[in-house]
């Protein structure tokens, strides 16, 4: 028989389980970006657009305090082993290997273990490294160790609250980031003055779709034209697509449902529910061609502002700061 | 007709592990033991002799790798970095027969008994410093004394929940307490991961042979705490108090809070409100009825102890002295495993249980004592001299291996400070087979069992054994180049 005390998760793991969760998937993703960047982003010279991962990630600022002079092919190098950068994957390794250590005692061996021969391994990457092969090779090791991570996480990990916790981190950084992908790949790559409707640069536009791991997955579609208005569509709103904003919406809706669940949770996730459930209704009620013609940008930019608050009213729901009268000598009763 | 090998036969003794080992005076646990060789010794020794030298070193390196990886490791800060360092484990058991075992077991239990008595004693009625038995200034003047405690009652009048027991074998093989860990012990998550990694790797070893299990010191910890806590709580939280990710045994005290199913929590997650523990979880505030702390006294509680801890939980020392949380070990235990009361312990054992100890202490010399330090001072190169309040194995001298300069350096430490030191002979421990750099060869060992207190004292049949790697060397601490071998006590 299950005692009543079980599934009373601490606050801590719970914190440290979504942000695991939003780390790893953080770093799949940039090292998919940097990976399909280098191999298919071209600007209109034919150079490789690393200045279009700078600004997916709003790290123009960070960037240029360390490379002045705005030199792009110091973009990988800052993305991976800058340690004064804390969005590099040197600095997600970091934050990982904190989090992946506080929540040691929940998660299963297997689990840490990997996590453990990951990250030490990403800390101890050099610059030459990223050389020595190249970098698509370094990107795809870092992408399958998280792939590999989440696949030995499906597997091992006891479906309780902690679980929950991971799996909002996992779908509130999915729905991040590709709304950030799409924002500025979008501006970047439509030619100016052209309709929403018109036929558009395939190269440049699977190369979105790959940015995404949803290339093949568009392809099956085979849709009659590609229009920007239904790569949009494919990467907002498809259903089946597993990065989609629509998929990664539900799914948070249903951890939600989930995690209300339990006892005395009911009230704590209602607020958070209803908050998603907006969020859904204004991405079911729009087409791809809605959204891009009302502008796609203030959609995007919308709908991250309430991603971001949705994080912080999650950590203010379960894992409330201690106020510092908790450290004074005197206890009140709170009545 | 004579049959064709299919497979190469287990390799010709010429080449065995143990044919180069060169036997020393001391007493060796496999090969210089002062009886015939019990059977499974034999056993044992037959088929490590079967195994050859480059095995023996694949299987260590594939072990060393293997922790590593697993993260089984205690860390260590320099100043810039924090690095993480397994702890040597070398692949050749340490063998305990049924026999040894009974009488090592009896006499932990004895101890533990004792132990707890005695600590009860001193919070309370003070009995036995009326009665003369130790100084009372030697224990009311105890730097672990703990004023906090005095007029406590804990649940079954159990101070020392978990206890270590560091045991060594003399030139005959007998078994002697070198010292009681009474405070938070640690060492235990070793015994049971060696345990794990030495099937893992020795499969051939240890198959077939009784070897009693370690497995369920989890289950029993867990029991132990739920036995002792508050009266009147019907199904007790258990927590670990860790000092947190960073805590050089995080790794034990991830192991422990995972075998027994509970939270591992910092002082941060807990708090006191009207004088009763609380954990923070996801769905609010939860009591907490039992904490295994891995914090030292001085931590636990800002309010009582030490003001400037950020580790501890405000208002802890409170709900405790009233009985609303339980806390293993109590607070103020390290009055028991001191080293100058440990002189004591034989006298403390007669006093309480009015049984002679089953296990023999290491005869002491307390400096504090006119005739102590005399004979300290006359004898320095023949003792090993060691500050009462250390731990680690630091700071000791160890008179044979000294130096004149060393000797007289030490010399005026102690005069300076006598009170703060005993002097113990030179034992010379027992030795066991060893891989090291030259091939398999004899190195000193000692053996800390483990043993949990609830209504009952239970020995973990097992214990850390340490190993000094370095040739010659008497310190066995894991600080100072200490390993760990397997301990394999048999039922039978």
């Amino acid at each position: 028989m299950m005692n009543e005390t079980q599934g009373q998760l601490l606050s801590r793991y719970a914190e440290c389980m979504m942000w695991l969760a939003r780390y790893m998937e953080r770093t799949e993703n940039l090292a998919r970006l940097l990976e399909v960047t280098e191999t298919f982003v071209r600007d209109a010279n034919g150079q490789v657009a690393w200045h279009s991962i700078v600004q997916i990630n709003s790290d123009e600022q960070t960037f240029f305090a360390l490379h002045p002079s705005g030199n792009t092919n110091a973009v990988a190098r800052f993305y991976l082993t800058e340690q004064k950068n804390p969005a590099s994957i040197y600095a997600t390794a970091q934050a990982i290997r904190e989090n992946a250590r506080a929540v040691r005692p929940l998660v299963s061996i297997e689990m840490w273990t990997q996590l453990n021969v990951f990250t030490r391994w990403v800390l101890n990457l050099k610059e030459q490294d990223i050389y020595k092969n190249s970098l698509s090779t370094l990107c795809t090791h870092i992408k399958q160790d998280c792939q590999a991570h989440f696949g030995i996480t499906e597997g091992t990990l006891y479906r309780d609250q902690a679980w929950l916790f991971y799996k909002l981190g996992k779908t509130l950084e999915r729905c991040d980031q590709i709304t950030r992908l799409v924002d500025i790949r979008y501006h970047m790559l439509l030619p100016q003055g052209e309709a929403p409707g018109s036929e558009i640069d395939i190269t440049q536009w699977t190369a979105v779709l790959r940015s995404a791991a949803a290339y093949h997955a568009f392809r099956r579609l085979r849709p009659v034209t590609i229009t920007p208005a239904n790569i949009v569509g494919f990467l907002l709103k498809n259903e089946g697509f597993c990065r989609s904003l629509a998929v990664n919406l539900r799914v948070m809706d249903e951890t939600l449902a989930l995690l209300a669940s339990y006892p005395g949770l009911r009230s704590r996730c209602s607020h958070l529910q209803e908050c998603v459930a907006e969020l859904r209704v204004t991405l079911a009620d729009q087409t791809a061609e809605d959204i891009i013609i009302r502008g796609l940008h203030d959609y995007m930019s919308w709908i991250q502002q309430q991603l971001s608050q949705l994080q912080g009213q999650i950590a203010q729901v379960f894992w409330p700061p201690v106020s510092s009268a908790a450290v004074q000598p005197a206890f009140q009763m709170q009545e | 007709m004579t049959p064709t090998t299919l497979h190469a036969p287990l390799q010709a003794s010429s080449t065995g592990l143990l044919d180069h080992y060169h036997i020393p005076d001391f007493f060796c646990e496999l090969m210089n033991r002062r009886d015939p060789t019990p059977p499974v010794l034999q056993c044992v020794k037959d088929r490590l002799a079967a195994l050859s030298l480059p095995e023996l070193r694949r299987r260590t390196q594939a072990a060393e790798a293997q922790l590593y990886r697993m993260g089984i490791t205690f860390t260590v800060y320099s100043d810039k970095e924090a690095i993480d360092r397994i702890l040597p484990f070398d692949a050749i058991p340490r063998v305990i027969t049924a026999q040894e075992w009974d009488h090592v077991e009896r006499g932990v239990q004895q101890r533990i008994q004792a132990i707890n008595l005695f600590l009860h004693d001193i919070y309370h009625d003070k009995n036995i410093l009326r009665d003369g038995i130790l100084p009372a200034d030697l224990v009311l003047n105890n730097a672990n004394y703990c004023d906090a405690m005095v007029g406590v009652d804990v649940p079954g009048g159990v101070y020392v929940h978990i206890n270590g027991t560091d045991l060594i074998r003399d030139d005959n093989g007998q078994f002697l307490i070198l010292e009681d860990n009474a405070r938070t012990p640690s060492g235990v998550s070793y015994v049971i991961e060696n345990r794990h990694m030495m099937l893992r790797l020795m499969p051939d070893l240890a198959s077939g042979l009784p070897i009693r299990s370690v497995e369920e010191y989890g289950l029993r910890l867990h029991q132990t705490l739920c036995e002792v806590s508050p009266e009147g709580v019907i199904d007790p939280q258990v927590v670990l108090l860790s000092p947190g990710i960073y805590n050089s045994a995080y790794f034990e005290h991830v192991f422990l809070s995972r075998e027994m199913g509970v939270p591992l929590v910092e002082g941060k997650d807990l708090f006191v409100e009207n004088h009763r523990v609380f954990m923070r979880t996801v769905s609010g505030p939860r009591a907490v009825h039992a904490i295994y702390r891995r914090l030292n006294d001085d931590f636990l509680d800002p309010l009582a102890f030490n003001p400037d801890s950020l580790l501890g939980v405000p208002g802890l020392v409170e709900a405790y002295r009233r009985g609303n949380v339980t806390l293993a070990n109590a607070l103020g235990t390290g009055v028991a495993d001191d080293k100058a009361v440990y002189a004591y312990m034989p006298r403390i054992i007669r006093y309480y249980l009015g049984q002679d100890p089953i296990l023999q202490s290491v005869e002491t010399h307390i400096c504090a004592e006119p005739e102590g330090l005399a004979y300290t001072l006359a004898n320095m190169n023949r003792l090993v001299i060691k500050p009462v309040g250390e731990s680690g194995g630091y700071g000791l001298l160890i008179g044979p291996h000294a130096t004149q300069k060393e000797l007289a350096d030490f010399r005026e430490k102690l005069l300076a400070d006598p009170s703060n030191y005993i002097s113990q002979p030179v034992i010379n421990l027992s030795v066991t087979p060893t891989l090291c750099q030259d091939g398999v060869e004899a190195r000193h060992v000692d053996l800390r069992p483990f043993a949990l207190t609830g209504r009952s004292v239970w020995v973990l049949p097992g214990g850390l054994a340490r190993v000094a790697l370095r040739k010659g060397s008497l310190v066995v601490n894991s600080s100072q180049g200490g390993g760990s071998k397997d301990t394999w006590v048999m039922a039978s």
